[in-house]
Formats: structure tokens, sequence, C-alpha cells
């Protein structure tokens, strides 16, 4: 009950965090120099086209009704045309959207992984040259910008090595298996064909590995300091004191509650990979929602923007509130005290 | 008149207002002191100071040190075009026969200039609204300030910076503009954590009861007890604003050619790859050694005020 409520206050916290950001979105739509009704029809159009199209889009009235209208549409999922691609951009972003969440999420669980993975190991042989080379790799992926990562395995894997291919989701030769989530390695597994999962899986290590270096490196630190914090505490001295076996005191007492913190960022990071996809996805051509945006933003087509930054704004509200309730499985003090508070 | 009040009680234990300057000045040159000495103690932290200064200097000046600085700008030499590394020039140079080594130096102040320019347009607005927000916190100006905080933090800054800055004509300013607009909601909300618990600190009730202007309990009492996380966020934050810049004018929407810069000169390279490995790859290399100077110039900074308390 009372984690009903609290998710109750934030979810309609998160609508009025989200109607803000439209309206962040929509000045900055605005803000652009030149005429939205020209540049929709092009420079060739002659002068009445215009006027009736700045008449139908609103244009005409003041900036806070012009908003209201916008608002209207986007609500019921009506974003207006795409000027690059010619069709709505709310068809657009279904297409494109699952690539790019299939991307980030086996990006994020490559994060995830990778960094508690790292950070235990660097925990465990604290002081050690394993230690020493954990913290160097750590700080090598903070300090290099991801294009420069996805450049150097295309490079490396793909062109001088073959070992992984490095455009697109499928290879030519391989069917596309029918669709049903969108994301092409779960489609292949409920289609029960293998091998399109594996040459999908392969297309979508290279990129999804750039996107998360940062965030495994990130991570990694992360939960090496805090397990390094919570290795000195007093209950992990009386769990050994009494006995308790090495393998327990370390995965069960010392793990959980050092987990916390790393979790609590995964949801920060999840927002970064997405942020670093629309630069990552465009060299490896991978046909996601955040090339689409990005193409979006190198051509000035300002509906296709503010739908993906708006749909991005939902996203994120979303992974936030589940790292929420994730955390507050695993930190008993968060759940009981929203319990009493409510 | 508040202000005075204050300092008048300040001449205690028979010592005059000249006597405390100076011995005040004195222990603000003795904690000097002491924080170099706690920043020096680990080599990493030097290094990285190190490498800022001398990339500093190098920016400042590149038109002396690099060996032809007529390469910056729109020059050609078609005979000399996509040499690999050599004598002549170290690093080789780019398809159109500019030396890359003189690039990259050049390429370093539209980087550093952004780097630091963000954080000097971001600073003052994210914590002043913060230290306001949080002073008032719990009344309608920390609701408004903080909601609007919230909404810009929704998306990340990479994002928005993007699209601000492909709405706007394409160069460095608006660049700068566009990273600016997104990043100071992380200090406001840095300042608010921080104001919010030092408000009910007993100097600020102390400073209340004797009627102090608000204007002194922001700036006199509050300000002084947040600047060392400030300063740490900083020049950690350097380092992020320097990887956005590279960014964006990597897909184009930064510093426009011929002016050179890390991250276009990476994405021009990144074509000519593998055959002529070297246009790409020094200016990959520099942008992370100047990340990484910063960056342990940051660590440095944040351990050296790590133990200060707040």
């Amino acid at each position: 009950m009372s984690m009903l409520s609290f998710l109750t206050r934030r979810i309609i916290y998160s609508a009025f965090v989200l109607l803000g950001l439209s309206m962040v979105i929509f000045i900055i739509a605005r803000i652009m120099p030149g005429d939205p009704a020209r540049m929709a029809v092009g420079a060739r159009a002659p002068q009445w086209v215009v006027d009736r199209l700045r008449e139908q889009m609103h244009l005409n009235q003041p900036l806070a009704v012009q908003y209201f209208y916008w608002l209207q549409d986007a609500v019921r999922g009506d974003f207006g045309l795409s000027l690059v691609t010619q069709r709505p951009v709310t068809s657009d972003i279904i297409e494109f959207f699952p690539a790019s969440l299939e991307l980030v999420l086996f990006s994020g669980l490559l994060a995830a992984t990778g960094g508690i993975g790292l950070g235990v190991i660097s925990a465990r042989y604290k002081d050690t040259w394993i230690d020493n080379v954990v913290r160097i790799f750590s700080y090598a992926g903070i300090v290099t910008p991801s294009f420069v990562f996805a450049i150097l395995f295309v490079l490396l894997f793909g062109w001088t090595l073959h070992w992984f291919p490095i455009l697109g989701r499928l290879s030519e030769q391989t069917p596309v298996p029918p669709l049903h989530t969108g994301l092409i390695t779960v489609d292949a597994l409920l289609a029960g064909r293998f091998d399109i999962f594996l040459d999908a899986l392969r297309h979508l290590i290279l990129p999804a590995l750039a996107l998360a270096m940062g965030s495994i490196a990130q991570e990694a630190r992360i939960t090496r300091s805090s397990m390094a914090d919570n290795l000195n505490k007093d209950y992990i001295s009386s769990a050994r004191a009494l006995g308790v076996p090495e393998r327990i005191v370390m995965g069960r007492f010392l793990l959980k509650p050092s987990l916390i913190p790393t979790i609590s960022i995964l949801g920060l990071d999840i927002a970064s990979i997405f942020s670093i996809a629309f630069l990552v996805e465009l060299i490896f051509n991978w046909p996601g929602l955040a090339r689409y945006g990005m193409n979006a933003m190198l051509n000035k087509d300002l509906n296709a923007i503010s739908a993906v930054i708006l749909v991005l704004g939902a996203v994120f509200v979303i992974v936030n509130i589940i790292v929420d309730i994730i955390v507050a499985q695993l930190d008993p003090r968060i759940r009981l005290r929203a319990g009493r508070n409510s | 008149m508040a202000e005075s009040s204050i300092s008048d009680q300040r001449s205690l234990g028979g010592l005059t207002a000249q006597q405390i300057k100076q011995l005040e000045r004195a222990s603000r040159w003795k904690n000097w002191g002491r924080s170099w000495y706690k920043f020096s103690r680990n080599p990493l932290s030097v290094v990285g100071l190190v490498t800022v200064v001398v990339l500093i200097l190098l920016a400042i000046f590149a038109p002396v040190v690099t060996p032809y600085p007529r390469h910056a700008g729109a020059f050609t030499d078609f005979a000399h075009a996509e040499l690999p590394p050599n004598a002549h020039y170290i690093f080789g140079t780019d398809q159109i026969g500019r030396d890359i080594l003189t690039r990259i130096i050049f390429g370093l102040r539209s980087s550093l200039l952004m780097g630091v320019l963000v954080l000097v347009i971001v600073v003052p607005p994210g914590v002043l609204l913060g230290l306001v927000s949080g002073y008032y916190q719990g009344t309608w100006i920390d609701t408004i300030i903080m909601r609007i905080t919230d909404i810009f933090l929704a998306v990340p800054p990479l994002i928005l910076a993007l699209a601000v800055a492909s709405v706007l004509a394409p160069n460095l300013w608006n660049g700068m503009l566009a990273v600016s607009l997104m990043w100071w909601p992380w200090y406001t909300r840095l300042v608010y954590g921080l104001a919010s618990q030092l408000r009910n600190e007993y100097f600020v009730a102390a400073a209340e009861v004797n009627g102090a202007s608000t204007w002194h309990i922001l700036f006199r009492e509050i300000l002084p007890n947040t600047i060392s996380p400030i300063l740490t966020k900083m020049s950690l934050d350097v380092a992020w604003v320097i990887i956005i810049g590279s960014m964006l004018s990597f897909v184009g929407l930064g510093v426009q050619p011929p002016e050179p810069s890390l991250g276009t000169m990476v994405a021009d390279g990144a074509r000519y790859l593998p055959d002529q490995w070297w246009i790409a790859t020094f200016p990959a290399l520099a942008i992370v050694i100047v990340v990484l100077g910063f960056n342990l110039l940051g660590d440095g900074v944040r351990d050296m005020f790590a133990s200060e308390g707040v």
C-alpha cells in the first residue's frame, strides 16, 4: 500500500516534469530564426500557400495559444510530418524506437554486469595488481569519448580482425524474423531461429560496447569504492567473527548494500547511454531513434526533434521510477521510510 | 548597517580590527599551504596540474610554438597531402596537406575555451538559484526554482545541447550557449542540497538574530561554506564539458571548418581510416590527454577538499 502511494506520487510528479519539458522543447523549436511554414513548403512555394499554412499551423496567434494547439496534438500522438522522411513523425518513431531500445538495453546490461563484475573483482583484490589494472581501465573508460571508442572498435574488431560486422542490425543474407517486439534478438528467439539470434547479437556487440564503455568504468569505480567502504564496517567483522562463510559474507552481506549506489546511478547511465547513442548510432549506421533524432537535428527537422526529445524524456522518467523501485527493494530503510510517511 | 554591526563584534580579545585582519590573512595563507601539501601528496594530481598548465600554455602561444601556424586556417598544399608522420610533420599531414600537430595545438584553443567559458557562464546563476531556493526551502520560491531545475534534469544535457545547437547557427559560441543552457541545473541542485542544510546551522541563526540582511546571510554566511564542493564539481566538470564540446564538433554542430577543432578533426579523419590512420588518431589522442589532465586535476582538487567537512 505504501509502495503504491509512493509510486502514485512519483508518477503524478513525473507527468508535471514532462509537461514542463514540453514547454522547454516548444520554446527551443520556436527560437529558431525563420518561418516554420516557409520551411515546411520550401523556398519556391508561392506566398499564398505559406499564408494559408501559417493560418493552419496557428502561427498568427500568440505563442501561448500556439503551445496549447501543439500540446493538444502531441498528447494525441500527432507531431506532424517529418521534413526529411515526409511521413508522420509518430510512425517514424514507432519504427525506429525498438532498434534503439534493443541497443540501449543490451548496452545497459553490459554496463551493469561488466561494471559490477569489475568493481567486485577490484574490491576483492584491493591494492593488488588486479585492482590496479581495473582502476587504470576505469580511468581510460572515463576520459575517452565514446565516439573514439566507436571508431576504435570499428577499426580493430571490424576491419582488422573481422570478428564482428560493423554496420546495421542484420547481415544482408539473414532474413528478418517476424516482428512482434521490434527487438530482433527477442523476435528471433520467439520465432525459434537461433541462427538469426546469433547474427543479431553479433551486430549488437560493437555498438553496445562502444556505448557502455563509459558506464562500465563509472560503475566499476562506484562499486569498488562502496564495497571498500562497507568492508570496514563492524557488521562485516562480526559476521566473520561468528564464523559465517566468506562466500556468504561477500555475496550476501557485503554485495547487496554495496550495490545500492551502483544501481541508483544505473538510471543516470541509461540516460547517458541514450544520449551517446546519438553519435554512436550514426557511426554504426544503426537504424534507431537516436540516429533518426540526430539526422533530424542536422536537417533542422523541428517536428521530429521535438517528438524525439519528448519520447526520450518519457523513457527516462519511466527508467528512473523503475530504478527507485529496485533501490527500495534492496534498501529496507527506504521502503520503511516511504511506508511511515504515507 | 547590518554588516557593520557584525564586524564591530569582531574586536574581541583586545585585538584591533587591523590585527584581526592580519591574523586572518596569515591563516588563509597557511590554509593554502596545507591544501597544496594535501594536493601534492598524490603524484597523479600533480601530473594532472602540469598537463593542464602545459596545454593552456600551448593553446595561448599556439602561433609561436607550432611549426606551421599558417596551416591552422584554410591552407592547402596538395604536394604534401596525406603524408604519414615524418621528421618534418611529426603527426603527418591531412588530406589537403596541413600539419596535424599544428592543427591539434590550435584546436586546443576552442576545447579549452569551451571548458572554461561554459563554467564561467553557468556557475554564477546556478549557484545563486541554489542558494536562494535552499535558504527559502519549503516556500513557493523553492518550489518554482527546483521544479524548473527538475525539468532540465529530466533529459541528459547532451541531447538538449545537441537540439539547441542544431536550431541555432552552428559555431563555437552557439555551442557554448547550448551547453550552458543545459548545465546550470546541476549546480543549482548541488548548492540547493548544501544550502538547505546550512540554513539550520547556528551561525546562520546567529546572523539572523543580529539582523543581518538576506544578502549577507546568502553570500557571507552560506556561500563560503559551499565553495569547496562547488570548486570540486567545477574541476571535474571541465573534462565533461570538453568531451561534450568535442561531440558537438564531431557531428558538425560546433566549430566550423576551416577553424581547427579536435572533434571535427576526428570526424574528418575517420573517413580515411585505416589507411591514413594518423589523421584521426592523433586528434583523438589529444582529446583523451586533455580530458585525462583535467580529470586528474579534478580528482586532486576533490581529495584536497575531502576531509574539510562540508
